[in-house]
């Protein structure tokens, strides 16, 4: 697959989304560009990643740090686990750029996260920049708005 | 009495609940009582400083910013004569809050979104609608009519404003006394010696009492404890990663991995004690002595206090600053977080950080991701320090031990009304927390009083 269809990437959120709420992380890692970058902003319509707090704002390094961290004998915050559960409004392919090979998804969610007796919803909102490599699509940036991104949260562990 | 009674429980009163202190251990109902949590409130958060806001965050006339202190609603406002007033959020009339976005600009006055009673925006009373039904009545008596009530005192220190709501009391300078060098300290790091808010502040909720987190702000024997699992996995992908010897390190990596560093680095980095509670972790170094220079900096720094006074700014590396009762900075990046008791088991953590004016933008980078990678709701790091706290504030309902124990590296007959500088891993600091709740839960002299008293 050179030149996806829009069909493929509205497929490619839905296999990350699965990917994500099944927790097999290893495999979601290699979804990524090396490059690649997760943002979470903290302010509603975000602009500066840098010089302003994020929720999130994880190159590769720290993707695979927190993936690895998910499954150590001394995580005590995930002792026991947390999951989560996506539901997903069908994504709009905002961008379609087969020169530049680049493509934009936007898409809604509904994100489930519960641990224990806590479970949470949050409302969200995720742009992935996409790109074909080696004929398989791969996440060049993922942003994530958290439609009430500025209340006050217990903890967030896994990966809306 | 009849015999079936339910088993009596002691509500405690301004005179009793400091027998809950004593000099090594603490009676777990500080952390859960809500009568004692109502005391703190009532006496404790009106005796003392508390942190509101920094003054940034209120640039021009009529900028206002709400928040609270202690549970009390509170609005930081710059009156036109350009300086930050300090009010109950509280219409004088029914009660309404005057305002409940987080900030924003109101003008030249205040005015109730309920019947429109309006105030200058130092909290004088404007106006009032149809003032004639008011003609007769003695209004002008009643704590109604006299505007809007301003909190007992407030300062506004080098940008950082705090209040005391007592009338009466200890003065900020006094209250204070020389932990304001690390204030000074996070503050002389920029060239024009002023700092800006960076955007909005983290906000993260705890179950749990806000004075857990205060006192983990100089816990030295956790970190490679309970963050093991982020610092820890942190450094050993690292190492599986080749990374060239002579190339800088990730900055993500120079902020976590010090997190690891054994219980020596630790005892040997030194706690400081002033009176009143306040205290600070990284007395010689601390988790961030190590970081790169940014380029450009230090030149900048030298350029506005010369040589030897740059270096002197620069070579302080303390690490947490408490200031009695619930805020802690971190003056080498900038940083601070405020303890928001909301209930005895509820408490708001918002982290702040805050440019370097005239600084490089790396500065600020930097400390935008100590922030988020050490303290957002997101935050690996703050995952397991959340765990702790509400596994704790949960384990203390056991009746088998009553007792929270702070005696590490404890003495008899200590001295917190001085300075001192004891090993790093020393909880003196916890016990001069205590030390000081004690203090403060008490009612105060007023300043005349104390004056002829010594």
């Amino acid at each position: 697959m050179s030149f996806p269809a829009r069909e493929d990437l509205i497929d490619f959120i839905y296999d990350e989304a699965r990917m994500l709420d099944e927790g097999r992380y290893t495999e979601w890692l290699d979804l990524w560009m090396p490059e690649g970058v997760y943002w979470m902003p903290l302010d509603y319509k975000q602009t500066d990643p840098d010089l302003v707090t994020s929720l999130l704002y994880e190159d590769q390094f720290m993707l695979r740090l927190r993936v690895e961290r998910l499954n150590g004998a001394r995580t005590f915050s995930q002792k026991p686990k947390s999951r989560c559960h996506h539901v997903i409004q069908r994504p709009f392919v905002d961008v379609m750029d087969a020169g530049a090979n680049r493509y934009v998804t936007n898409t809604n969610m509904h994100y489930v996260e519960t641990r224990l007796d806590d479970q949470f919803l949050l409302a969200i909102t995720a742009t992935h920049e996409l790109t074909v490599i080696d004929g398989k699509i791969r996440i060049a940036n993922k942003r994530v708005d958290l439609l009430n991104c500025d209340a006050a949260f217990g903890n967030i562990q896994l990966l809306p | 009495m009849p015999a079936d009674t339910p088993a009596y429980t002691p509500a405690y009163t301004i005179d009793t609940v400091t027998d809950l202190v004593q000099p090594h251990q603490v009676h777990r109902d500080v952390y859960t009582d809500p009568e004692v949590y109502r005391l703190e409130m009532k006496h404790l958060f009106a005796n003392t400083w508390v942190f509101v806001g920094h003054d940034s965050q209120t640039p021009n006339k009529g900028d206002y910013y709400t928040t609270q202190i202690g549970d009390q609603p509170i609005i930081q406002v710059r009156h036109s004569d350009n300086e930050i007033y300090v009010l109950y959020n509280r219409c004088p009339h029914k009660g309404t809050k005057i305002a409940i976005d987080r900030e924003g600009n109101t003008g030249k006055f205040f005015r109730c979104p309920y019947h429109a009673w309006s105030f200058k925006t130092d909290g004088c009373k404007l106006a009032i609608p149809l003032k004639k039904g008011y003609e007769g009545t003695g209004l002008e008596e009643t704590v109604s009519g006299q505007g809007m009530k301003s909190v007992g005192a407030v300062k506004n220190y080098r940008g950082f404003i705090f209040a005391r709501l007592a009338e009466d009391g200890i003065g900020f300078e006094e209250f204070f006394g020389d932990s304001l060098s690390s204030l000074d300290n996070m503050v002389d790091r920029s060239p024009a010696g002023r700092l800006e808010v960076a955007g909005p502040p983290l906000r993260y909720m705890h179950k749990c009492n806000w004075k857990m987190l205060v006192e983990n702000q100089t816990d030295t024997c956790h970190p490679m404890v309970a963050h093991e699992s982020s610092a820890g996995t942190a450094v050993k992908i690292f190492e599986d990663m080749d990374w060239p010897a002579d190339k800088p390190k990730p900055m993500a990596m120079e902020i976590i991995a010090p997190f690891m560093s054994p219980y020596e680095f630790f005892e040997n980095m030194g706690i400081r004690t002033w009176p009143n509670g306040h205290g600070h972790t990284g007395v010689h170094h601390s988790i961030h002595s190590d970081y790169s220079a940014i380029p450009g900096y230090f030149e900048q720094m030298v350029d506005a206090y010369g040589e030897e006074k740059a270096k002197q700014i620069l070579g302080e590396n303390r690490h947490n600053t408490v200031y009695f009762p619930n805020i802690m900075i971190k003056g080498p990046i900038q940083q601070l977080r405020n303890f928001i008791p909301l209930g005895p088991d509820k408490t708001l953590v918002e982290s702040y950080i805050y440019r370097l004016v005239d600084a490089p933008d790396q500065l600020l980078a930097r400390t935008a991701m100590y922030n988020r990678l050490i303290n957002a709701p997101t935050s690996m790091v703050g995952h397991d320090d959340l765990e702790m706290y509400e596994r704790a504030q949960e384990g203390l309902a056991a009746d088998g031990i009553e007792w929270v124990n702070i005696q590490r590296l404890y003495e008899d007959g200590e001295d917190f009304d001085h300075e001192a500088v004891e090993n790093g891993t020393t909880e003196r600091q916890m016990r001069n927390q205590f030390h000081a709740w004690v203090k403060f839960m008490a009612p105060q002299p007023a300043p005349a009083q104390a004056e002829a008293a010594e």
